[in-house]
């Protein structure tokens, strides 16, 4: 089968908000070159979700529903789509690169000896059949413009929100076909003991929208119950808690943070934006009291549209923003809260 | 107990990088550091040697600049260090070096875990991550953000893993690769007789050919490098009382349509 292959990551037999990202941009690449559209799905509920594929575009749906894959695990994924690759020899393999997504591409790109490009913002088929790519380097300081080599599979892992999903079309159909999985338990050296799940928390690299706070929560006027060990830590977990995280829920986003904000312990690491945390790509971000490093834009830079609240007119976020707000954060962010439950109707 | 961690040298994470009138990469006079992600596998490599009463060996693979890594690297106290380069490694892409550092592994021969950042923050990839570990047909364990336990004669590692959705609990055989978050310790700073120490090592620069490995043909090309796009349009301030503030903002949010 020539085809073009997207892996539709699922999480407890769901999938995600950005899976279908992915088959978006393997619908337009597969047009290109003239072949079909497959999707992979692995995992419990693979049927249920290999239906939904065929709504979002696929043209075939290569399902395995094994014990195996429930709950990802490298081993099997990746023995498993590299067993598919070599039997089938698609033109190329396409995931959304969460954290799931990008090792089972590199994985499965190395079994096969096959070239992969991460990080991927845009892309282009040539007429040789070759996948011309843009995508950042150095921290996003600069692009790269790169291109897979047509003779192999080209594996891609995109950049997560880069991509449109098509609007799902209710009475699509895809053709479906059951596989085996490559390998037995156990061939599997690693058991997953637990997962201890975050609830009530938008994924921030999902998110739509994000809303951050930066050293300055400490600033909160609110006074630490006497005797707190670390008023200060305090002050700011309050901050996040009462004051940016009814804005978010507001605005049905996640909460993101600075590094300096992480470092003093005012919130944990997952929620850290920039160089050594998360890179997002909300279509809204709000920074707030953040001063704006290099480090901090180099995770969000590619925001949609960038809000900066700060009491220095001078802070160096100003630069990136598109809307900038000069002022105490712990006045404005209430008032802001306020307003949009009017304006939404909330 | 044998513990491996990787290392590079990358332009320092405040330099300005740019591409010059001939298409390279500039960062100025920025200083090069060690890849930021890496001091934490550096760190994890000492504390777990150092448990086990086992010895932690650095390498990195690249041209002789990627020696002050290695020497930051002994002056934070990991034990030996060696560097791995061949012509044939310059514009390879992520698998070449994968199969080069996995043979470097194979070469010293007794290691029980290999330790990496969870990327370089140069190239922006981890890919090579992930392919070290299945060049050498081991399992990999990623984004561990904590090591729960390791127990070196039932050969086996626990680790907790950190994910989009939470926090996953996994255990693995050993030998192993794991990937390691930012979460995962507080890296020390070399020490002055560290520093002294490291300054006077001879680090053994290991060929292709010295390590039997003969690299995966590349299958990627660079074609060019740009500077970002300049920044469209000007920050529009907007003033007034927060409430005043508050309300124009909404007004832009809606008109923009991100709401
Ligand atoms: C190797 C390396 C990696 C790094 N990685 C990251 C990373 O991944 N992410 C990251 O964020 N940083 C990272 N950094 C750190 C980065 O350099 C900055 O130190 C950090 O981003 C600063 O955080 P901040 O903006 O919250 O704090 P500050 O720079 O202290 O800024 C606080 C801001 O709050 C404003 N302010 C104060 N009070 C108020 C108030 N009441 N209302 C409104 N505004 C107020 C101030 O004017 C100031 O602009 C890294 C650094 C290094 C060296």
């Amino acid at each position: 089968m020539s085809a073009v292959f997207v892996w539709i990551e699922t999480f407890k037999g769901n999938a995600g908000p950005t899976s279908w990202e992915a088959l978006g941009a393997g619908r337009l690449v597969a047009d290109k070159m003239g072949v079909p559209l497959a999707a992979l799905v692995f995992g419990e509920n693979a049927n249920a979700v290999a239906a939904e594929a065929g709504q979002y575009g696929a043209d075939k749906v290569l399902v395995c529903d094994d014990a195996t894959l429930h709950g990802f695990r490298l081993e099997p994924y990746a023995a498993l789509l590299a067993k598919l690759v070599t039997e089938h020899q698609p033109k190329a393999v396409l995931a959304v690169g969460t954290t799931r997504g990008r090792e089972l591409l590199a994985a499965a790109a190395a079994d096969t000896d096959s070239g992969l490009l991460t990080e991927v913002t845009s892309l282009e088929v040539q007429d040789d059949g070759s996948i011309r790519v843009v995508r950042p380097v150095y921290a996003g300081k600069i692009l790269s413009e790169a291109a897979g080599n047509p003779d192999g599979v080209q594996f891609l892992a995109l950049r997560g929100r880069a991509f449109k999903a098509n609007a799902p079309k209710p009475d699509a159909k895809a053709e479906v076909t059951a596989v085996q999985p490559a390998l037995a338990e156990d061939q599997i050296a690693t058991k997953i003991e637990g997962f201890e799940e975050e609830t009530g928390t938008v994924n921030l690299t999902d998110a739509a929208i994000i809303v951050s706070g930066g050293r300055a929560m400490a600033n909160n006027p609110k006074e630490a119950p006497a005797g707190t060990a670390n008023p200060e830590v305090w002050k700011a977990q309050d901050g996040f808690e009462n004051v940016l995280k009814p804005l978010a829920d507001v605005l049905g986003g996640a909460i993101g943070a600075s590094r300096a904000a992480v470092d003093a312990g005012y919130i944990p690491y997952a929620h850290q934006v920039g160089q050594t945390g998360k890179t997002v790509s909300p279509d809204l971000y709000i920074a707030c009291g953040i001063s704006g490093a290099i480090q901090h834009q180099a995770g969000m830079r590619t925001s949609k549209v960038i809000v900066a609240i700060n009491k220095d007119a001078e802070a160096p976020i100003f630069k990136l923003a598109h809307y900038g707000l000069v002022g105490d954060l712990y006045k404005i962010v209430p008032a802001l809260t306020a307003e949009l439950k009017k304006r939404l109707g909330k | 107990m044998h513990v491996v961690v990787f290392t590079r040298s990358t332009p320092d994470t405040a330099a300005r990088v740019e591409v010059g009138k001939d298409g390279s990469v500039t960062w100025g006079d920025a200083a090069m550091v060690v890849n930021p992600w890496d001091e934490y596998a550096l760190e994890e490599s000492i504390l777990q040697a150092k448990n086990a009463g086992g010895k932690a060996t650095v390498i990195a693979i690249g041209p002789e600049q990627h020696n002050d890594a290695l020497k930051h690297s002994l002056a934070m106290g990991v034990d030996e260090a060696a560097r791995v380069w061949d012509a044939a490694l310059e514009n390879a892409d992520s698998l070449a070096y994968a199969a080069a550092a996995a043979g470097a592994v194979k070469k010293l021969g007794d290691v029980d875990l290999v330790i990496l950042g969870k990327e370089s923050i140069d190239v922006g990839t981890d890919q090579h991550n992930y392919q070290i570990a299945r060049k050498l047909g081991w399992p990999m364990l990623s984004y561990v953000s904590k090591i729960a336990a390791v127990d070196y004669s039932a050969r086996t590692i626990k680790v907790e893993r950190l994910l989009e959705q939470g926090r996953q609990i996994v255990t693995s055989r050993l030998p192993a690769v794991i990937s390691v978050m930012k979460d995962i310790n507080e890296p020390r700073y070399p020490s002055f007789i560290g520093i002294r120490k490291a300054s006077k090592a001879v680090i053994p620069e290991w060929s292709l050919a010295d390590l039997g490995v003969s690299l995966p043909p590349t299958r990627t090309r660079t074609l060019r490098l740009m500077n970002l796009p300049a920044r469209e349009g000007q920050v529009e301030m907007l003033d007034g009382t927060p409430e005043e503030q508050a309300a124009k903002l909404v007004e832009r949010l809606l008109e923009e349509k991100v709401l």
